[in-house]
């Protein structure tokens, strides 16, 4: 017992970069893929055709692929062509680019949950397509999403992790690395365990927490 | 087709003036897109990637067998055990979890809490370092099948329990009323129609597993993958063998989504044609 509190205790910084590196690839991924998904799922609803027919072919390659295929393709495939990019970052564009493609479609089912009415009285009030999208229906549409969002992000966490198979040192690669050396795979094991069981919970929590808000807003309409 | 539903609803038939703003941006988006892929083909060319030996590779014999053959057949086979074991799993814990007995309940309902939030690296790395230490050694194959099996056995759970859940009350009540005690109940009206239900997302649970089995990378089971792995480190096409491989997957993929969605868009219609007619006198398949 004693020698696992020396082993975390002289491993605490390798640890806490770890957890570090998982939080910040999971964020950075989480809001990249919410801005990139948005203005795809934009693309898919647009009344411009090249743009509908680009925006299902990116949904349709990035939700299909697994995302280790794509972190591989991402560190060793594109040096090829000359894209040397720092791995961390290899790690956060493979989570963009697989996340956009389900958030997108968590995107674009919340706009089809707005009232066909709400799009024809803000074409009635003379709104182009953009004005439209960015006042009435999108502010509309995230308030259903809160939910859908949150098991997107969760699917990001736990993507993050792929990133440890391609070298990320985030924290299930440094618990990997720590097995290796000690020898202590059952407690590495369950401390890793435990932080994804941490933030993913945390997650919820926070997902509650702000469905609660945005709904309070809507006392005094018919719901 | 889908693409259409939605965007029906955010414009009108455009007049003269609507048309033209989308003939413009129409150009504009062709053009973008268009420079955009000759970026891309301009990148490949100058490093010397189109070069048509390093394509053409793909079409000999012993390559396309380690690919296509070994490769894809490995990955079904990984996928198809891991379904097979994991579905029906998936449904004991979903039942344990809806069980009126306590115990039975707390032990499925933490199962799937636990294996929904844990990433399947970090269980594939514990099945790796640390059973050894207790003795436990496993063939690859198992190494990799296991922890897809437990991993998604948790999310299979959920979409079996959703699926029980959404078959109508009355259902339950007029069995029990005509005399069936709840195991028959289950086994003969719930469950048939709990089936047709999930039909769609067990199929988009099919797709996750498949994704699971490129974890045979990490544990070194010659899935698709592993194939391209071991290519790359003979042959060095790295970007080439790792677009196939991916090309591939997206596929394969897309043809069990695509299916999913035909699935859920005919039981929908099934539904709604049903739906007037207080008997339906076709019996259920």
């Amino acid at each position: 017992m004693n020698q696992i509190w020396q082993m975390l205790a002289d491993n605490f910084s390798f640890l806490l970069n770890g957890v570090l590196t998982t939080v910040g690839l999971t964020i950075l991924g989480f809001v990249g893929a919410l801005l990139i998904g948005t203005v795809v799922a934009v693309f898919r609803v647009s009344p411009i055709t090249p743009l509908r027919v680009v925006g299902t072919a990116y949904v349709e390659f990035f939700r299909n692929v697994p995302l280790l295929t794509l972190l591989i393709l991402i560190v060793f495939g594109l040096p090829d062509i000359g894209l040397l990019i720092p791995l961390f970052w290899c790690g956060v564009l493979g989570l963009v680019l697989a996340g956009s493609a389900f958030i997108c479609e968590t995107v674009r089912s919340g706009i089809n949950t707005i009232s066909v009415g709400q799009s024809e009285a803000a074409r009635a009030l003379g709104m182009s397509f953009g004005t439209q999208l960015r006042l009435i229906i999108l502010p509309q549409a995230f308030r259903t999403m809160v939910q859908p969002l949150v098991n997107n992000f969760i699917g990001i966490l736990i993507g993050s992790s792929l990133a440890a198979a391609v070298g990320v040192s985030d924290i299930t690669n440094v618990t990997q690395q720590l097995n290796i050396r000690y020898a202590e795979a059952v407690v590495l094991f369950l401390l890793s365990g435990a932080v994804y069981l941490v933030f993913a919970l945390g997650a919820g929590r926070i997902g509650s927490w702000l469905e609660g808000l945005v709904s309070t807003s809507r006392i005094g309409s018919a719901r | 087709m889908s693409a259409d539903a939605a965007t029906r609803v955010l414009f009108d038939e455009p007049g003269p003036r609507g048309r033209a703003t989308i003939r413009l941006a129409t150009i504009v988006a062709v053009v973008l897109v268009a420079l955009l892929v000759a970026g891309a083909v301009w990148q490949f060319a100058v490093h010397g990637q189109l070069a048509a030996y390093k394509w053409q590779f793909f079409t000999y014999s012993a390559i396309v067998k380690t690919l296509i053959i070994d490769g894809i057949g490995n990955t079904f086979l990984a996928t198809a055990v891991a379904a097979v074991v994991a579905f029906p799993f998936g449904l004991v814990l979903a039942l344990g979890r809806l069980s009126t007995q306590p115990v039975l309940s707390k032990v499925s309902t933490a199962w799937i809490e636990f294996f929904r939030s844990m990433p399947m690296i970090l269980v594939v790395y514990a099945f790796l370092l640390a059973l050894p230490r207790f003795g436990v050694v496993l063939p690859v194959f198992w190494m990799l099948v296991v922890p897809m099996i437990l991993v998604s056995s948790a999310s299979t759970a959920e979409v079996f329990r959703a699926g029980i859940k959404a078959v109508d009350r009355g259902q339950w009540e007029a069995a029990q009323s005509l005399g069936m005690g709840p195991g028959l109940v289950l086994a003969q009206i719930v469950l048939p129609q709990a089936f047709r239900i999930v039909l769609p997302n067990l199929l988009t649970g099919l797709v996750s597993l498949l994704k699971d089995s490129t974890l045979g990378y990490v544990v070194s089971y010659g899935e698709l993958m592993q194939q391209g792995k071991e290519l790359v480190a003979y042959y060095h096409y790295m970007i080439q063998t790792y677009l196939v491989i991916a090309l591939i997957y997206v596929l394969i993929n897309w043809l069990l989504t695509r299916l999913a969605a035909y699935l859920q868009v005919r039981m929908g219609t099934r539904k709604a044609a049903a739906a007037p007619v207080a008997v339906d006198l076709e019996p259920a398949q």
